[in-house]
């Protein structure tokens, strides 16, 4: 091969100038076999101690049941191993799935169109946002404290970079998003967008007020299962619906890849960033699949692109469209039901703790707020060493709710779990009530 | 005998399945949503197709074999770094203790995974010659994305609101000018060379007080080393502007040569590409952000710490941008990177760089005499080609080799790209293709050139022998058709 290059060595090919070439001695450890990468990384694994407890923790990430017919279907080398589909006439499988995850979400949220996927729910709020920025030339964001922090931070990230400054909504008692004088705010056109979750970061059923009007409506769906038996996002006033579909068969993975997804109506479709999907016909006149409307995207107008977003989600929507598809209306809804069942049943017990009790009295999904005495890190510290992780310290974004803990409950959810949280806090609980009173006197 | 294509036509989803064909994952709820839940809240209907397990299987079997991947053919897609993704990886991913665990699980109980994350951390930065990564980017631009984002604060936070301009090579990908319009960054392109390089002269008439990143990619896009990047380097920092490298082609100098050694300020790698990670037809990918040791505090949120052994998730970046996504990584992605580090070592990484550099030299070596190679030098992990003559001589582009290369059972380069170089096949063939593969590719190129000129009606016909033929992008463009309707 050298001589058809014509070179005499590996390194003569590889050479650099002088002044960049390489001299430190790189610190990687040694190279390992596979039978010692598959030792090394169980080993790793094994560590990762929080499997063996009962789980409720949710806030954007849910444990949900996965038929083991997706994995099979999702890793095969085909679909695995393929590039972004560019060449339409060997890909026709992949741009199909693709164009049938685009309609799952239509069918879910209610909205026209939607896109290949983007990076996650959080990602696709800021890119939600910026949507509706060029849509209506205005700086500003009117987003609701209920709104997932983590997406809320990320948002304000992408904003810093456009200079867009970013307002918030308070919630209330119900853990709803507080609305008064919404329309007042709105009506003086400085805002782009007015964004509220649903089921919020509390676990709220949210919604627009049914005349809101005078800026793009963005609703967030951070846990999609709900929407087996929740109203249509467009239904309760989006324009745009973005969100994260990790639920639908994509694992935890301690934080990803998941799956963002951006939904909007018509209005809004040369707006829309990422990859799209279209069906055309090739020509002999059968039925093609080809990504389209490219003129929006970083490849073809650079600077001038809805985003700069290339690499998105394909394989996590693939196994979200497999998924989909798999259940079914039936099998979605019941799963569901269960979850609503369990969640219902989790938080009874919870109730029935003497001190502990609720925080807001909206109607929720599969998760839900509880009041405890004292500081919610501690008593989820004194739970962790019972081996049950009762959820998420919401002092840690709200501080005004260091009492509180975000607890989810998932089909997943067992009795024996529901149990060992129920027995925990009833060990934890008491002592946590003396502190309390003692700090008091 | 009817044609592979009618016997493949896959109906939709949508199209198929009776309602109440249902599988039985969950227990059956014969009560409705409104025994939890008031009514206002709840939908009427839910329309999607019930399917047996079957149906769904062959379903996606069949839309599995109209999808072409590295597993089923070589494919040569430049700037895209298509090697084999080895499968220990992917198991390893799917460990139950890694592929199961909760982002907002307690730090104590997921020392395994931040004791990954720091490995690969350290490794890349180590390999790279950075004095630290973020694992946070989800994607190539994404990385770009953050470092442009760091690149504003930090001027911000040294009163330089001045610098507002950001220069980009002619040679760079499209998601160069998007990133940096998304931090309102206005663009400057630079023309190349007669080299295909920068010419630092040409550099040093755009760059001044409101420089803020050059953007570079080493090797360039035309698979060409930037030889002159010390300079370069030091024309943008004597300006007081940063130097950022985009990592698409770090397969062409891993183990090598550093971009730290370089003068890069920021980096981006994409561990799809280089690090063996399956792209999944468009990701998902991870795009790690590598700063040099002044750019540090400004990284996205959160960072992984080790102390004696502990390591914790560290959110108090005293100058962060923030975070860059709802969670911490594409942690699956970095089990996969990791393992892959594991699998070669240092040794073994700089072995792959050299190994892809050398594939790409001789598919160039051996097609160089019937089509036309711009810059015609050794090149590295990639190379491009222009069908200019070819499409003079006979009719035929760029956008015809490929389609007949589809006929052939190959996937196409990629054509039109980069965008100074007209009928362009940029031809990347990594380093994981046995010399067999590159003879029987290097055949096959030849024989399609060699039908050109002979009957370029067959090459403009393909593809003939694929499920279906050339698209009507016009149409999918002016007639948007997005989704399935009743």
């Amino acid at each position: 091969m050298l001589e058809a290059i014509g070179a005499k060595e590996l390194a003569d090919l590889v050479k650099v100038p002088d002044d960049v070439a390489l001299r430190a001695q790189l610190e990687l450890s040694p190279p390992l076999s596979e039978s010692e990468i598959a030792s090394k990384f169980s080993a790793l694994a094994a560590r990762n101690d929080a499997l063996g407890y009962a789980n409720f923790l949710g806030a954007g990430v849910y444990r949900h049941y996965v038929p083991p017919v997706i994995g099979a279907l999702a890793m095969r080398g085909e679909f695995l191993t393929a590039y972004t589909p560019y060449q339409a006439e060997v890909s026709q499988g992949y741009l199909q799935a693709i164009y049938e995850w685009q309609t799952y979400i239509c069918l879910l949220t209610g909205m026209d169109l939607a896109n290949a996927s983007v990076y996650d729910g959080a990602t696709a709020l800021a890119e939600g946002a910026i949507m509706a920025v060029n849509a209506t030339g205005r700086q500003a964001l009117l987003v609701s404290k209920a709104v997932h922090p983590n997406y809320r931070a990320v948002l304000k990230t992408y904003c810093d970079g456009l200079e867009v400054e970013i307002d918030e909504l308070d919630y209330l008692a119900s853990g709803t998003t507080d609305f008064s004088n919404l329309n007042e705010r709105l009506a003086a056109g400085k805002y782009a967008a007015v964004i509220v979750q649903s089921p919020n970061f509390f676990g709220a059923i949210d919604s627009f007020p049914k005349d809101a009007a005078g800026a793009v409506k963005i609703g967030v769906v951070a846990e999609p299962l709900s929407l087996a038996v929740l109203r249509a996002p467009r239904d309760w006033g989006c324009d745009i619906c973005v969100g994260e579909a990790q639920s639908f068969g994509v694992a935890a993975a301690y934080g990803g890849p998941h799956v963002g997804f951006i939904a909007c109506t018509k209005e809004h479709m040369r707006r829309i960033p990422g990859r799209l999907v279209g069906r055309t016909v090739d020509n002999a006149g059968r039925n093609a699949y080809v990504l389209t409307l490219q003129a929006r995207e970083q490849h073809i107008r650079r600077e001038r692109a809805t985003s700069n977003i290339c690499t998105n989600q394909a394989h996590c929507a693939l196994i979200a469209t497999m998924y989909l598809a798999a259940m079914g209306a039936t099998g979605l809804r019941d799963c569901a039901l269960e979850n609503l069942q369990r969640a219902q049943s989790a938080r009874t017990t919870m109730l029935d703790v003497a001190g502990v009790s609720g925080r807001f009295s909206g109607a929720t999904f599969n998760e839900f707020v509880v009041r405890v005495p004292g500081r919610a890190s501690e008593a989820l510290a004194a739970l962790q060493r019972k081996h049950v992780l009762g959820g998420l310290d919401l002092g840690r974004f709200y501080p005004e709710l260091d009492d509180c803990i975000l607890t989810a409950a998932t089909e997943l959810t067992t009795q024996d779990d529901i149990d060992a949280l129920q027995n925990g806090l009833r060990a934890v609980v008491p002592t946590l009530r003396k502190k309390e009173l003692a700090a008091a006197r | 005998m009817p044609q592979l294509a009618e016997l493949l036509e896959t109906p939709l989803i949508f199209e198929q399945g009776q309602p109440g064909r249902a599988n039985r994952y969950l227990p059956h709820h014969d009560e409705g949503a409104d025994a939890y839940l008031p009514r206002d809240v709840l939908r009427a209907e839910l329309p999607l197709p019930d399917n047996t397990e079957l149906d769904v299987t062959r379903h996606f079997t069949r839309l599995s074999q109209l999808t072409f991947g590295i597993d089923v053919g070589f494919y040569p897609l430049g700037s895209c770094t298509m090697k084999y993704n080895p499968r220990i990886n992917d198991a390893m991913a799917n460990l139950p203790g890694l592929r199961d665990l909760h982002p907002f699980a307690p730090d104590e109980l997921a020392q395994g995974a931040l004791a990954i994350m720091w490995e690969l951390e350290r490794s890349l930065s180590s390999l790279f010659g950075m004095a630290a990564f973020s694992l946070n980017p989800a994607a190539g631009a994404h990385g770009e994305l953050a470092a442009l984002l760091i690149s504003k604060a930090y001027f911000r936070k040294r009163g330089e609101t001045a610098r507002k301009t950001v220069i980009v090579p002619d040679t760079a990908h499209g998601t160069n000018p998007a990133s940096a319009a998304m931090v309102g960054y206005k663009v400057i392109s630079l023309e190349s060379d007669k080299r295909g390089r920068v010419d630092p002269d040409v550099l040093r008439k755009v760059v001044g007080p409101e420089t803020a990143v050059c953007m570079m990619t080493n090797p360039n896009t035309l698979g060409l080393f930037e030889d002159r990047i010390t300079e370069i380097a030091e024309i943008v920092h004597a300006a007081g502007g940063l130097m950022y490298y985009d990592g698409a082609n770090a397969n062409a100098l891993m183990g090598n040569a550093r971009p730290g050694d370089m003068g890069f300020d920021l980096m981006h790698l994409n561990l799809h590409k280089t690090f063996s990670i399956p792209h999944g037809g468009g990701g998902a990918g991870a795009g790690p952000l590598g700063v040099a040791k002044h750019l540090v505090d400004f990284l996205p949120v959160p960072v992984v710490r080790e102390r004696d052994g502990v390591f914790s998730l560290d959110f108090n970046v005293p100058s962060t941008i923030g975070p860059m996504r709802s969670f911490w990584s594409n942690f699956a992605h970095m089990v996969r990177a990791l393992a892959y580090v594991c699998a070669n070592g240092a040794e073994g990484l700089t072995r792959v760089s050299q190994l892809a550099v050398l594939n790409a030299n001789y598919i160039r070596a051996k097609i160089r005499d019937v089509i036309d190679v711009p810059y015609d030098e050794w090149c590295r992990h990639e190379f491009v080609a222009s069908a200019q003559t070819l499409k003079r001589e006979t009719g035929v582009r760029a956008l015809d080799i490929a389609k007949a290369l589809l006929d052939r059972g190959y996937m196409a380069p990629t054509i039109y790209f980069p965008l100074l170089v007209p009928e362009c096949l940029m031809i990347e063939p990594t380093e994981t293709e046995s010399k067999e593969t590159l003879d029987a590719f290097i055949a096959v190129f030849r024989d399609i050139i060699a039908r050109a000129h002979d009957d370029p009606q067959e090459i403009l016909a393909a593809p003939q022998h694929t499920v279906v033929g050339r698209v009507d992008e016009t149409r999918a463009a002016r007639e948007p058709n997005l989704r399935w309707v009743r």
